[in-house]
């Protein structure tokens, strides 16, 4: 995915449907992408009014809106939705958790993120005024699909005015092969992490030669620690704004009862999260 | 070429560790048989374990002036073990408990190939301070009955306690003259030990204070034997029982009751406090270590389990390593492992040589040493200091002691971990924060700029602490390393003081180590160590009233034109770079006196860890230099020097001042520059004044007297002797 030409936002009608409504229509237009709502749930006058209203108080939009009504299950109508449409964009509100300044994905939007066939993203906090996207996290995971995810986030930094990326590479802790357990060790885990490093560092300064990037400040981050884990913890501690992952593979059982990846993002939030597909 | 080079410094060290592995041994020989008498185990058993102990780990050991051999900690075990194993017969039991301890040897060597030496961090802190402070009790409540000449004393430590004024008075009203001499006896022995570490004299303190009860105990006997006329008072059965062929006469362990529930229990308590107390002063001794190496934990661990196994078959007790002896060998310049080698092979020669006058020593002497140690683990300071860390830190500590000696040990500190987790959980009012976070990779860490950044994410406690430590300790101690806990809900004291160990370390090394992230947190008390609280670089004392001492010290403050500050921070930092601070850790620096290149200051500073810990204040003169000085040591010249020369030291000699080299013992790497540095007009300044202990680095020259406060006038001198000694150099 690297142009957006079709956006879908659920429609559902709750006190977030302000600030959610008027982040699409922002994105929409940054894009030059039209919006398509869906609603899950009967069709009716005052429904319809409601929400003509909100769209009026928006930017106006440069691409005609399109609303879809349906009935059904809210995860299978969004899915089915995104294919018939040939949705690029899919746009899911997280829920912050009570009094606490944490955020996470609900059971619907879980379930949806996780079969969605086109890139999600995931919003914290909507808001009805702009709030500027200023830097961005990606992932750097030696994957087939980190190179698609890479170039993604450098569309979206140029969308967004966004001009600082630092791609984060994940190392996992057993690559190291060396457990420090005095001055000997402890010497040789420096020298091996340097390597690691390196080697990471050069890899992906191999995609990045494909990339033109004049403006955008780039920078690499080596972290040693658990997949997935790490960088939302990372992209929290930076206060990244947009963090960038590659769409999880295929999900088993197991996947589920020990979760891994972006399962440990979706259930805290560090930021706004794009899961590339 | 390194390998060669590191060859060589072993060697060329060999002499120092030789000595500091004998005054060891001095230690460790009347602390074995007083450990083995104590665990109801024969004497002679304690000495194995600790001859054992010093081949086996010094050969194979992961630690480097680490001295091993029997343990405190272990007394209440293996005594509990022995007494429910044997059912009344404590020969059998013994034998039952040598196959508990060959297992635990086992275990422990499995533990140490799965690198499980971690396992010490999943108990809080507070917690294993009363597990400890339980074991103080109960060896002291034992031993103080032994100690006053009654063996028959039993029963459980609550009853033995009760019993003490009893104790007293059939001591003093007794009429059996051989118990009255024996309490005696103890009671002069305990003397000793409560005053040693007070007498600061080199000549006194050249022998351990243990070694210091066995000379004049034996002494004594030899006093009754050849000059006086009365016999010796003290009954034989109050003396020490060892086998009379020492070298033939091994127990051998019974395996016979392996599967006994009781042999379980007993195997699980002795491998749960040989582990903990050796990880315990492992970690201790590393902070003491003057090179500053970092110990194989799981290395150590592997040979000390293997030295259990053979020491058990042997007929010994457990190897642990302990705190006290090492803290002895560091303080005698021990630096690497030879020196617990030697300690080995100076104990095989004391048993072999002296074991007739072995024999003469009585069994309060002994059990004189064990009180002192008893007290010194469960002494009112420590409930003192956890005190001020925190109200909940006190109620664990008191749960977990009084379980302890109620129950068992290992009852004592499950229920100690179990409430240090319920009070967690009442400070936050809230137990998901544990239970859905406990298993999550909370800690980040990763290099930035050439820092070292570590974030941890929800909660920061014991039960999650491996995860930062594993992190932590893969950051060299030379580098910067931040540690950010802004993300953290609650950060718990076992985390805090280890924490607090981190920066010690670093500084020691050159590195920084920065904790941010608490600024906003609550914490029930100032001290450093509290739950989520901040850590303050250095306690800083509080504004106070003077004392007349500080009064006295202004006014020749403004006699002299020098500054005074009573209370001040400075001058730590180039303090430990002087050799004579780099096994003692300075606790404060206060009075200080100083004009622009002399400072006077108290300085209160400590020698050993956790037991073996000794709190020392001193005043000392620091100078500054305007030019570099070579690195130098001055001393009196005293039979300590001759030892020292002995030990591989050299007196370097001036030419043309036969006088001063005849009073003075000077040492260093670089003879040619120091020779060149003592001027005639040097050497005669060091001649017509005061005799100091002074040791020069390129940070300037650091001036001891005594090793105590200094009165005012003793201050005036020091003053008027570092502004002579300024202007001569």
């Amino acid at each position: 995915m690297q142009k957006i030409h079709k956006i879908l936002i659920g429609v559902a009608f709750s006190p977030n449907l302000k600030p959610n409504i008027f982040e699409a229509v922002r994105l929409a237009n940054l894009f030059d992408a039209e919006l398509v709502g869906v609603h899950v749930g009967t069709k009716s006058n005052q429904k319809k009014a409601d929400l003509k209203a909100l769209l009026s108080k928006a930017d106006p939009l440069k691409k005609p809106f399109k609303a879809i009504w349906k009935e059904g299950n809210p995860v299978n109508v969004i899915i089915e939705t995104c294919a018939s449409e040939q949705i690029d964009l899919l746009i899911l509100g997280a829920i912050q958790k009570e009094n606490l300044l944490k955020y996470y994905v609900g059971s619907i939007a879980r379930k949806i993120t996780r079969k969605a066939p086109c890139s999600v993203l995931l919003l914290i906090k909507p808001s009805v005024a702009r709030v500027a996207c200023n830097y961005i996290v990606v992932n750097g995971l030696k994957d087939d699909k980190t190179e698609e995810t890479i170039k993604t986030a450098f569309v979206f930094s140029e969308h967004l005015n966004c001009n600082k990326i630092t791609i984060v590479e994940e190392i996992s802790q057993g690559e190291l092969h060396i457990k420090v357990s005095d001055d000997k060790t402890l010497r040789k885990s420096s020298i091996a992490r340097e390597r690691l490093s390196t080697r990471e560092n050069q890899r992906v300064k191999h995609i990045l030669e494909d990339i033109k990037n004049k403006n955008i400040t780039v920078n690499t981050q080596p972290i040693f620690g658990k997949r997935g884990y790490s960088i939302g913890h990372y992209a929290k501690v930076k206060r990244a704004d947009l963090l960038v992952m590659n769409a999880p593979n295929k999900l088993g059982f197991f996947d589920r009862i020990f979760p891994h990846d972006i399962e440990y993002i979706l259930s805290e939030l560090p930021t706004d999260v794009l899961i590339v597909k | 070429m390194e390998k060669k080079k590191a060859f060589k410094t072993f060697l060329s060290d060999i002499p120092q560790n030789l000595f500091s592995g004998f005054v060891v041994s001095l230690i460790a020989l009347p602390l074995g048989l007083g450990l083995a008498l104590a665990s109801g185990a024969p004497p002679i058993s304690g000495i194995i374990a600790a001859i054992v102990g010093g081949v086996v780990v010094s050969l194979i050991g992961g630690s480097n002036v680490t001295i091993t051999g029997p343990g405190n900690g272990l007394v209440v075990v293996i005594l509990a073990a022995i007494t429910t194993l044997g059912e009344g017969n404590m020969q059998q039991g013994f034998l039952y408990t040598l196959a508990a301890i060959v297992i635990s040897g086992i275990i422990m060597i499995v533990l140490g190939f799965l690198r499980m030496g971690s396992l010490g961090d999943f108990f809080p802190g507070s917690a294993i301070q009363g597990m400890l402070a339980a074991i103080g009790i109960g060896i002291f409540a034992k031993q103080i009955h032994v100690m006053f000449g009654n063996l028959e004393a039993k029963g459980s430590i609550v009853e033995l306690l009760l019993y003490i004024p009893e104790g007293i008075i059939n001591l003093l009203k007794t009429t059996d003259s051989s118990m009255f001499y024996a309490g005696l006896v103890g009671i002069g022995s305990l003397l000793i030990m409560v005053f040693y570490s007070k007498i600061r004299n080199r000549y006194f303190q050249l022998i351990p204070a243990p070694m210091w009860i066995v000379v004049l105990s034996v002494g004594m006997y030899y006093y009754f034997e050849l000059v006086s006329t009365s016999p010796y008072p003290i009954d034989k059965n109050l003396l020490i029982a060892l086998p009379d062929d020492i070298l033939s006469n091994f127990a051998f362990p019974d395996f016979s009751k392996i599967y006994h529930a009781n042999f379980i229990n007993a195997v699980i308590a002795i491998t749960l406090i040989a582990s903990i107390e050796s990880l315990l002063s492992i970690k201790a001794v590393d902070k003491l270590d003057p090179l500053k190496r970092r110990s194989n934990v799981n290395k150590d661990i592997r040979a000390l389990g293997i030295a259990t196994v053979i020491s058990g078959f042997l007929g010994g007790l457990n190897v642990v390593t302990v705190i006290a002896r090492s803290s002895v060998n560091v303080n005698n310049k021990g630096t690497n492992r030879s020196a617990n080698f030697f300690h080995a092979a100076f104990l095989v020669a004391f048993i072999l040589l002296f074991a007739t006058e072995l024999r003469k020593i009585p069994l309060p002497a002994l059990a004189a040493i064990l009180v002192f140690t008893g007290y010194k683990l469960a002494s009112p300071d420590n409930i003192k200091k956890i005190f001020s860390i925190g109200s909940e830190q006190l109620i664990i500590f008191l749960i977990t002691l009084f379980t302890t000696i109620i129950t068992s040990l290992i009852t004592g500190i499950i229920v100690g971990i179990l409430i240090t987790f319920i009070i967690h959980i009442i400070i936050n009012k809230n137990i998901l924060l544990f239970i859905k976070n406990i298993l999550k990779p909370n800690v980040l860490m990763f290099k930035e700029e050439g820092k070292y950044y570590v974030s941890v994410k929800n909660f920061s406690s014991f039960l999650n602490y491996t995860k930062l430590k594993t992190k932590l300790d893969q950051i060299p101690e030379s580098e910067e390393a931040i540690i950010d806990f802004s993300l953290c809900d609650f950060v718990d004291h076992s985390v805090m003081e280890n924490m607090n160990n981190y920066t010690e370390s670093f500084t020691r090394k050159g590195g920084h180590f920065e904790v941010i992230g608490l600024d906003d947190s609550k914490s029930g008390s100032e001290h450093p160590f509290a739950l989520r609280k901040i850590l303050p670089k250095q306690i800083i004392p509080k504004e106070g009233v003077l004392t007349k001492r500080q009064k006295s010290i202004q006014k020749i403050s403004e006699e002299m034109h020098w500054k005074y500050y009573a209370f001040s921070a400075q001058e730590t930092e180039e303090l430990p770079t002087f050799g004579y601070f780099k096994t003692r850790k300075i606790d404060k620096v206060s009075n200080v006196l100083s004009n622009e290149d002399c400072t006077i200051m108290d300085v209160q500073f400590s020698e050993g860890e956790m037991i073996a810990k000794q709190v020392i204040k001193a005043t000392i003169l620091h100078i500054h230099t305007p030019k570099p000085v070579p690195s130098f040591t001055l001393d009196r010249e005293g039979i300590f020097e001759y030892l020292l020369d002995f030990a591989g030291y050299r007196d370097i000699h001036i030419e043309g001042h036969s006088d001063f080299t005849r009073r003075f013992y000077l040492s260093g790497k670089n003879q040619e520059k120091i020779r060149a540095f003592f001027s005639d007009e040097l050497v005669l300044f060091f001649e017509s004044n005061k005799q100091y202990h002074i040791e020069a680095t390129k940070n300037g020259l650091l001036v001891i007297g005594n090793e105590r406060l200094s009165s005012v006038k003793e201050i005036k001198a020091l003053a008027y002797f570092g502004m002579g000694l300024q202007k001569t150099i």
